[in-house]
């Protein structure tokens, strides 16, 4: 059976590895929508912090002795750490300000990232091992998925799910999402509105390490490994709709499974397929799939 | 007051490019290096390329025929115009003698041009493409390190002969990997081999298990990578996780020292790969390697010692004609043997190509490997015209019919 001309265990196995690579936008989306939507901050350090999450796992691993089960709580920490110093320091003074100087500063910030890296360990970055609990292969009939790829979509799901329980049906998230409407008025109510942005910004940038560590044993660790991706993952937050959480985390996955099927069809276009299929929904729905007028 | 301070600027500038160009002219010998100092390739060449440049200046004494030998570098950023535009920059104002050119094809055949336009003798190192010493050939292009068909001649034969008839390639969709991959092709179908299938993947991509699986499901034996960095080592690192280096043979057609250091011996052993040069292959090679590690912490590539033994050959030309006259340079070039640590007996041809030995090695396991960067064993050694065809490239509008 073929379809398209492509036998049908190839497509499934396509549509597998879409899904691979959709959790992984799904994951950097979500915090760049985060970011976005609750603080309107354009963040293009968004790829540096996944890169600097990749390479914290890989400090820890080579010069602490710190496992992958260690790192995948200790390095987001870290970054996200370093997330809320910038935020306090940098970005803080830029909130009464045009949007486009956040997105030069933190366009800045992911320069001088990549370049510190890449004085520390060099342009062709590091390997990091697959953790031995999860190495080998699952067969699924169609294709050999190596069980560390399932675990990172059972990963990234569960995550993905958890921030948007958080955001859309708690009240510490009605808390946040109040606050962006009317940071006044909030305030009035004894909250402390700077102390929320701030950690909200942290969290954001915490779920890009996240991303980083979970994505350090099949990658090369690079300090150019952020700065490929960022573009695309902007790509799938003005899809879903600028600020959406459901919006990021839906349309990450439906463009990882496109991706792959384009991958199968015309691999060339296979790094355009995302900007085209943007373009297209903004000339349709200016707004994104679900974003809001 | 601003506009005071404005015109004291642009009257500093204007006469500190007069003089530099004055001085350029009279009492110095500028080299340059346009190579990709920041992206995908800077570990191939980069700042290490740049050291060896300085090694070479002054093993010469820093200066040749009583003037003082410049050096200057700048990042192409791996784009074609800006690697030609800095290129016409050097030669317009900074009386640029010689040009080595880094990494990167696309680049290389972009600044050729400039290079014959603006008569300045280019040594390209870092490129791969065969077509700078063929269609895109110039009478000021030296082609020095390797190309994509002594690669495709080392590589696929070695890997032929022992029975991978049937290949796929997983290629680069630029000028490097398309000729990449034709080099490789012509090789194996010529000694009786198949191409079952390529597929072309964008220069930067992260994740080539798509393509891997395409490859797998070819039933192909040998899977031929065409392209090189950052690219390389990530699908070669998804091949292992898929385990198809289990069901097919992997093959560099492409892969620097830098590349196997970061991947590491457990994920590279037994891998087949084409060099022009290793640092650990005889005693100038180890006494050569042992200086620029007490400078750079890392064992040179290929590239990188070619752009001191490209430097050495420019200055000792220059020194005995006593000249910087670029088409006498040439000449002079062209018609003495390279004996030093980088080549045996190497000599440049009519279309440009320097041909020297090439090896074809194979990746140590980490059980085989003694020593700290000890990652190749020698698996057949090719002349420079085992490796390149004994005659010039007739594609070179140079070489005579």
């Amino acid at each position: 059976m073929t379809v398209f001309g492509v036998p049908l265990p190839a497509i499934l196995g396509q549509l597998m590895l879409g899904l691979v690579n959709g959790s992984f936008y799904a994951l950097l989306s979500l915090g760049l929508a985060v970011i976005f939507g609750l603080l309107g901050i354009v963040n293009f350090a968004h790829g540096a912090f996944y890169m600097l999450g990749a390479f914290a796992a890989y400090i820890a691993l080579q010069f602490f002795g710190v496992n992958y089960w260690g790192a995948l709580i200790l390095a987001p920490l870290a970054v996200g750490l370093l997330g809320v110093v910038i935020e306090r320091l940098f970005l803080r003074r830029l909130y009464r300000l045009d949007p486009l100087y956040g997105l030069l500063l933190t366009f800045g910030i992911a320069l001088i990232a990549e370049g510190v890296m890449r004085g520390l360990f060099g342009a062709s970055g590091k390997s990091y091992p697959v953790p031995t609990l999860l190495q080998g292969g699952l067969n699924l009939g169609f294709m050999v998925l190596p069980i560390y790829r399932a675990w990172v979509v059972l990963a990234s799901l569960t995550v993905c799910g958890m921030t948007w329980l958080l955001i859309e049906r708690t009240r510490l998230g009605a808390t946040l999402r109040a606050a962006t409407e009317n940071a006044q008025l909030v305030q009035a109510f004894g909250i402390n509105v700077p102390l929320l942005v701030t950690s909200t910004y942290g969290a954001g940038v915490a779920l890009a390490a996240l991303a980083g560590v979970l994505a350090a044993p099949v990658v090369q660790v690079s300090p150019l490994m952020g700065s490929s991706l960022v573009i695309v993952v902007f790509a799938v937050v003005v899809i879903g709709g600028k600020g959406s959480i459901t919006g990021a985390i839906v349309s990450g996955l439906v463009l990882g499974l496109i991706e792959g099927l384009t991958k199968v069809v015309y691999p060339e276009a296979s790094n355009i397929v995302v900007f085209v299929i943007m373009a297209v929904v903004l000339m349709w729905r200016p707004s994104g799939l679900f974003g809001k007028e | 007051m601003i506009l005071k301070s404005l015109t004291v600027a642009v009257c500093t500038v204007f006469c500190l490019c007069a003089s530099g160009k004055a001085s350029a002219a009279g009492d110095q010998i500028v080299i340059g290096d346009i190579d990709d100092l920041s992206a995908v390739y800077a570990d191939v060449i980069g700042q290490g390329g740049i050291e060896a440049v300085n090694m070479a200046i002054a093993d010469s004494g820093g200066s040749v025929l009583g003037k003082k030998v410049v050096f200057l570098s700048a990042d192409h950023q791996n784009k074609p115009d800006v690697g030609a535009s800095k290129f016409r920059e050097w030669a317009d104002q900074n009386g640029l003698n010689m040009l080595l050119g880094g990494s990167n094809t696309g680049v290389s055949i972009a600044m050729a041009k400039v290079a014959a336009a603006k008569k300045v003798p280019f040594i390209a190192i870092g490129a791969a493409g065969a077509s700078l010493t063929g269609a895109d050939c110039t009478p000021y292009t030296v082609h020095y390190s390797y190309d994509t068909t002594a690669l495709g001649n080392g590589t696929a034969s070695v890997i032929v002969k022992e029975g991978g008839k049937s290949w796929f390639f997983l290629t680069a969709d630029y000028a490097f990997g398309t000729q990449l991959q034709e080099a490789a092709t012509r090789v194996v179908t010529a000694m009786g081999g198949k191409v079952v299938g390529a597929v072309r993947v964008p220069l930067g991509t992260t994740d080539f298990s798509s393509f891997l699986l395409q490859a797998q499901s070819s039933g192909a034996q040998v899977l031929g990578l065409a392209n090189a960095g950052t690219d390389f080592s990530n699908s070669l690192k998804a091949a292992n996780e898929f385990g198809i280096t289990k069901t097919m043979k992997p093959a560099a057609l492409l892969a620097f020292l830098s590349d196997i250091h970061s991947l590491t011996l457990q994920t590279a052993q037994g891998l087949y790969l084409t060099t022009g040069w290793y640092w650990d292959l005889n005693d100038d090679t180890r006494a050569f390697s042992k200086r620029f590690f007490a400078k750079t912490n890392k064992e040179p590539t290929m590239n990188q010692a070619a752009y001191y033994s490209a430097t050495m050959q420019y200055l000792n030309a220059v020194k005995s004609i006593k000249s910087t006259d670029p088409d006498l340079v040439m000449a002079q070039l062209k018609k003495t043997k390279i004996n030093d640590m980088f080549a045996k007996n190497g000599y440049i041809r009519a279309d440009g190509l320097m041909v020297h030995s090439m090896y074809v090695m194979r990746v140590k396991t980490p059980a085989e490997s003694k020593y700290p960067w000890d990652y190749y064993k020698v698996v057949k050694v090719m002349s420079g015209e085992e490796a390149d065809g004994s005659q010039p490239d007739p594609s070179c509008s140079l070489v005579k019919k």
